[in-house]
């Protein structure tokens, strides 16, 4: 008989406040990172018995350490789960817990799992990026990539070579906005409502708490920006400024199928409609997310227009602006990141995923109106990840695609 | 007086303790401000630390509650700060105040001062305007267990082990606030099992989960997350949203009953012989209806009263020992000499044996082989072993795997020339504990020489016949040593580590290091008859047998020692051992060392008669001597009173202890105070027994000195 797919429905995320890196979580460990998370997940939902967890995903790039010796379990163990429930570690670099949500989410719809944990840390203070890597000769012996493939700042200013529509002065402009749209969802109490606490380990300070996340610079202003030295190229456009930070931090998230979320009384903040990834030129690793957008839409049978609400992650603002022109979209449409994202907020590398599904599944609760969105991310050595979402709200949800 | 310390007080309590203490560990008060979660504004954070990890503990000297004071002072003069709060780092709150400085304290306002410095600078957690709070983050002892009671509100980690207030064990009483607050927090009741049971009883101390059950925490909570959710705990009780009830304190009857349920305590160990609990629970008694400043004033006191004691003196002398002596014994070879322990062999099948058979198999999970004369021993043997492993099991001691695997551990064969011995050819060590005659353990050494490598350890466990004899004839006498345990083998930590004179360092290594393991304390003795406990408590138990015969009344001999608070008193030490045993070893040290060593006509009779001591027991449990066993004593017409008795007993022990100084039976006193209070359970509040000798003169009169330099276990002689 063949499988009959269920439907899959986030149902809730949480994350710690970010850090700089090499500032207030220098002492902290990663797997506590998300030992915070786990079990703030499980205290706001009373209503799902621990044992009903099937799995725990827990992305990192670089998996050793305080991030490594598979993250899922120990961080399931130390969390205080049952032990029964199993878990393991993945990597995607960037996307790394985006792939552990559309890993979970298969699973749920493949029949192998009720309600999953996914998730993911990145501590790059204790883990930079790139860190004991050891690229296969070949890689420049046959030109299989440029050598500016590896540097990711690099890669954001081969974007403005291939489009030189994108200027200086727009990426300037889209940064200044989103650290001022943090400010003000900061304001409306919009991002603290999924933040968890963190103890800060200081043996000179002592002991703090993380209640807030570190990197927002909020009176922000393009005019500031312009300023700013430009380190990957000389007279280039990237700045620190107009990218995302180095950054420490960690998100979780509950992703269950629809019928047991309902039977267990679980809220479903968001319904999976459709994911791809797709493979770029690593060499302008930023475009990844126009290719992996296309294909998810394809599937799911809608276009751009039907799309409502977008989360795209900051990496860099030109490659934000590379995909919003290639879709005709409005840098400032209110549509696109309204509370901000990681210029402002930081890119813990493989927790930011999950970070764009808490910021749309609050754009869908705010917007009953709006029926699709989507989280989308670029990937380094050239990738796309996009999720396509069906807002439960919405009165027309549900009904077939 | 009844007011607190003023500041320019404190201050100059401060400078002046801290002047005499330039080598205090300080721990640092450092505080950051944090945003309470629920809208409830700022708090004050003040983590203790000393910048040690978890080894070196937390503890408050005077440049640290300076700190800690300033911290306070600081974090409550602002407007904006709506909680203070404390914690400590990774696993350690505070191990309470520094006791290093004590010992060199000539003056007894040294020790008052101390005493006012914490209570003035703990005071301020009562006296702030804002909620404070503690956060018991892991070990908290004396004063670090009092400086969360100050405060209003406190929260435990589930994973918190070593809490208490162990100042009776020492010698002192919970000085900064401990007799007034915890009663007041708890009830009395309570509040005595923490003050005065607890320590009474080998100092064993509370879990997290524990403290918070007994009331002291307002809440546990888990390890995973315990600041965090500690502050967000105390977000909620600063908004109003968590309102905390504790039941008031019954102060009626029940307070009285539970003094008095602690003075029973006290009596039972220590006999009147040590003033601090009964110091302590003079103050739990006043903290009924005393104005708090009073009895803070009168703790005050009672430390300095204390302080200046020889009993504390003599614990913190004892408590040295214990803590640092007995992990590293003196006079030990290279440990890196040691040999693996990958399998043990017991020979004898009796009681003694089965108990040593049972700690090889928990603590080494190794294979442990058995034996005895016929098969009947060894199969009751096992069975008890099986039995004991079972009841572990039962007691959920060990998890049911572990069950199986000591099961599958132990084995036994028959010994003698129709049983197999291969079983012990592979043994690494293997320890004899069969009938106590020479002889008998000569021919068992021969016999398993045959069997093992020349190299396993052979261990005889006698209490007093001579190790070098066992070793003798033998073709590798240098394996051979003591290994001599006290009973019960399951509690008394003391193993005596006989080095005979041809024992190499690599046995004796291995010895040391196999003691480590079974979570013995190894003191490292001569071969000398009797070794140190066996010969300081038959030389003692023979001058009270000898009063006995006489014609001093048995009650009268038996309690003329109470003063000193020894664990029990001579006659039921005799019937714990059995007198056929006290007999034996009377016999053997009588012989082998010398006529001093009497052995009793009485205790003879005893012994034929087969009667298990002079006491039988009421149907209360009170000891008395019965018609039937007074008619098989004889004695004589020249009764002493209880002081000649004491007077006799102790001449005698402070001479023997000379000799067996003089012999090198072992290094130091050090070691024969070691011996006593973990092989016999002799109190902390005598150091053993050599402090107390030094103290009332007895060494000085007897053997022409002092055992200890004045200082070491006493007030030293002020510069």
């Amino acid at each position: 008989m063949p499988h009959v797919s269920r439907d899959v429905v986030f149902v809730d995320g949480v994350r710690t406040p970010f850090g700089k890196a090499g500032s207030m979580y220098a002492e902290t460990r990663a797997d506590d990172l998300v030992v915070n998370c786990i079990r703030e997940l499980v205290r706001r939902h009373p209503e799902l018995p621990p044992e009903r967890i099937d799995e725990v995903a827990i992305a990192a790039s670089n998996q050793t350490g305080d991030q490594g010796l598979t993250l899922g379990r120990t961080t399931a163990l130390l969390a205080g789960l049952p032990r029964s429930v199993p878990g393991y570690a993945i990597d995607r670099m960037c996307a790394g817990a985006m792939t552990a949500v559309t890993n979970v989410a298969s699973g749920i719809a493949f029949g192998a799992y009720d309600v999953a944990i996914a998730g993911g840390v990145e501590h790059m203070t204790h883990h930079p990026m790139g860190f004991d890597a050891d690229p296969n000769p070949r890689f420049v012996s046959e030109r299989l990539v440029d050598a500016s493939a590896l540097v990711m700042g690099a890669t954001a200013e081969n974007i403005h070579d291939r489009y030189p529509a994108i200027t200086r002065e727009r990426s300037d402009a889209y940064a200044a906005m989103s650290q001022q749209r943090v400010g003000r969802a900061y304001a409306d109490g919009v991002i603290q409502e999924s933040l968890v606490g963190v103890a800060l380990r200081s043996a000179e300070h002592g002991w703090g708490l993380a209640s807030a996340d570190e990197p927002p610079r909020p009176g922000t202003t393009k005019e500031a920006l312009a300023t700013l030295r430009t380190p990957f190229r000389p007279h280039g456009r990237v700045t620190a400024g107009n990218a995302a930070g180095l950054n420490d931090g960690a998100t979780a998230c509950l992703v269950a199928a629809e019928d047991v979320a309902g039977e267990l009384g679980l809220p479903a903040a968001m319904r999976m409609v459709s994911y791809a990834f797709a493979g770029v030129d690593p060499e302008v690793m930023g475009v990844g997310p126009v290719p992996s957008t296309e294909k998810a839409l394809a599937k799911a049978g809608l276009g751009i227009a039907d799309i409502g609400a977008i989360e795209i992650n900051e990496a860099f603002a030109v490659q934000v602006l590379a995909f919003l022109d290639h879709f005709g979209v409005d840098a400032e449409d209110p549509k696109v990141n309204p509370y901000g994202g990681a210029i402002a907020l930081g890119h813990p590398l493989a927790s930011s995923g999950v970070r764009l599904m808490i910021h749309l599944a609050r754009a869908f609760r705010d917007h009953p109106e709006v029926r699709y969105g989507i989280t989308t991310m670029c990937i380094g050595l050239g990738m796309g990840g996009t999720v396509v979402w069906e807002n439960p709200a919405h009165t027309g949800a549900g009904a077939s695609a | 007086m009844s007011a607190p310390t003023g500041a320019d007080d404190l201050q100059a309590l401060l400078a002046q303790t801290a002047a005499a203490t330039p080598d205090e560990v300080v721990t640092h008060a450092f505080s950051r401000d944090v945003v309470l979660p629920h809208g409830a504004g700022t708090c004050v954070l003040i983590t203790l630390d000393n910048g040690l990890d978890h080894r070196r503990p937390n503890t408050f000297g005077a440049r640290g509650l300076a700190e800690l004071d300033a911290a306070l002072e600081a974090a409550l003069a602002r407007d904006d700060v709506a909680a203070v709060a404390v914690t400590g780092k990774p696993f350690i709150l505070a191990a309470g105040a520094d006791l290093s400085a004590i010992p060199r304290m000539t003056d007894r306002s040294q020790a008052l001062a101390i005493a006012r410095i914490g209570h003035a600078v703990f005071d301020r957690l009562h006296t702030a305007s804002v909620p404070t709070f503690v956060f018991v983050n892991g070990l908290a002892l004396g004063g670090g267990f009092e400086l969360a009671l100050h405060a209003r509100y406190r929260t435990v980690s589930a994973a918190a082990a070593g809490l208490g207030l162990p100042e009776c064990f020492l010698g002192i009483v919970p000085a900064w606030g401990g007799c007034y607050l915890l009663p007041n927090l708890i009830g009395a009741d309570r509040a005595v099992q923490v003050i005065i049971e607890n320590p009474l009883s080998q100092n064993r101390m509370l879990t997290g989960p524990q403290y918070a059950k007994l009331g002291v925490a307002d809440v546990l909570l888990d390890a995973a997350d315990f600041l965090e959710r500690s502050l967000d705990w105390a977000a909620r009780v600063v908004t109003g949203d968590v309102v905390v009830e504790r039941p008031e304190p019954d102060r009626g009857e029940a307070w009285d009953a539970a003094v008095a349920r602690g003075r029973a305590i006290t009596d039972a160990k220590v006999s009147g012989a040590a003033p601090a609990p009964y110091r302590a629970l003079d103050l739990v008694a006043q903290a009924r209806t005393a104005d708090r400043y009073a009895l803070f004033a009168a703790e005050d006191e009672a430390l300095a009263d204390l302080v200046m004691s020889p009993e504390l003196r003599s614990g913190l002398y004892a408590f040295d020992l214990v803590q640092k002596r007995a992990r590293k014994p003196a006079g030990a070879p290279d440990k890196a000499l040691a040999r693996p322990v990958t399998k043990v062999g017991v020979v004898g099948a009796g009681l003694m044996a089965t108990q040593l058979a049972v700690l090889f198999l928990r603590r080494l999970r190794v294979p442990v082989v058995v034996s005895d004369l016929d098969q009947g021993r060894v199969d009751r043997a096992l069975a008890g072993i099986h039995g004991e492993i079972d009841t572990l099991a039962a007691k959920r001691r060990v998890t049911p795997d572990e069950a199986n695997r000591l099961h599958g551990l132990i084995s036994g064969t028959v010994w003698g020339p129709s049983g197999d011995l291969a079983a012990y050819a592979d043994c690494s060590v293997v320890i004899e504990a069969v009938f106590e005659e020479l002889e008998v353990k000569r021919r068992v050494f021969a016999e398993l020489e045959r069997h093992v490598s020349p190299e396993a350890v052979l261990a005889t466990n006698t209490s007093s016949l001579s190790v070098a004899a066992m070793a003798d004839g033998l073709e590798h006498p240098e394996r051979v040593l003591g290994f001599h345990f006290f009973n019960p083998v399951a509690v008394l930590p003391l193993v005596e580590v006989v080095r005979a004179p041809r024992s190499d360092d690599a046995t004796v290594a291995t010895a040391l290091e196999l003691a480590k393991a079974l979570k013995k304390n190894a003191v490292l003795v001569a071969d000398a008859p009797g070794f140190v406990v066996n010969r300081v408590l038959l030389r003692f138990m023979g001058e009270v047998m000898a009063a006995v015969d006489e014609g001093t009344p048995v009650e009268v001999a038996d309690a003329a020692l109470a003063p000193l608070g020894l664990p029990m008193s001579t006659f039921t030490l005799l019937q714990l051992v059995g007198p056929a045993v006290a007999l034996h070893v009377a016999e053997t040290l009588h012989e082998q060392l010398d006529p001093r060593f009497v052995v009793s006509p009485n205790l003879r009779a005893l012994v034929e008669a087969g009667r298990p001591g002079l006491y039988d027991r009421k149907p209360d449990g009170t000891p008395y001597v019965s018609e039937e066993t007074a008619a098989l004593l004889t004695v004589g017409d020249r009764p002493s009173t209880a002081e000649q008795v004491r007077e006799r007993v102790l001449t005698a022990v402070t001479e023997e202890i000379g000799s067996m100084l003089a012999e090198n039976v072992v290094a130091a006193p050090m070691d024969v105070d070691l011996c006593l209070v973990l092989g016999a359970g002799w109190p902390f509040h005598l150091g053993g027994i050599t402090p107390y000798l030094d103290r009332e003169g007895w060494s000085e009169r007897i053997i022409g000195r002092r055992f200890l330099p004045a200082g070491v276990a006493s007030v030293p002689v002020p510069a």
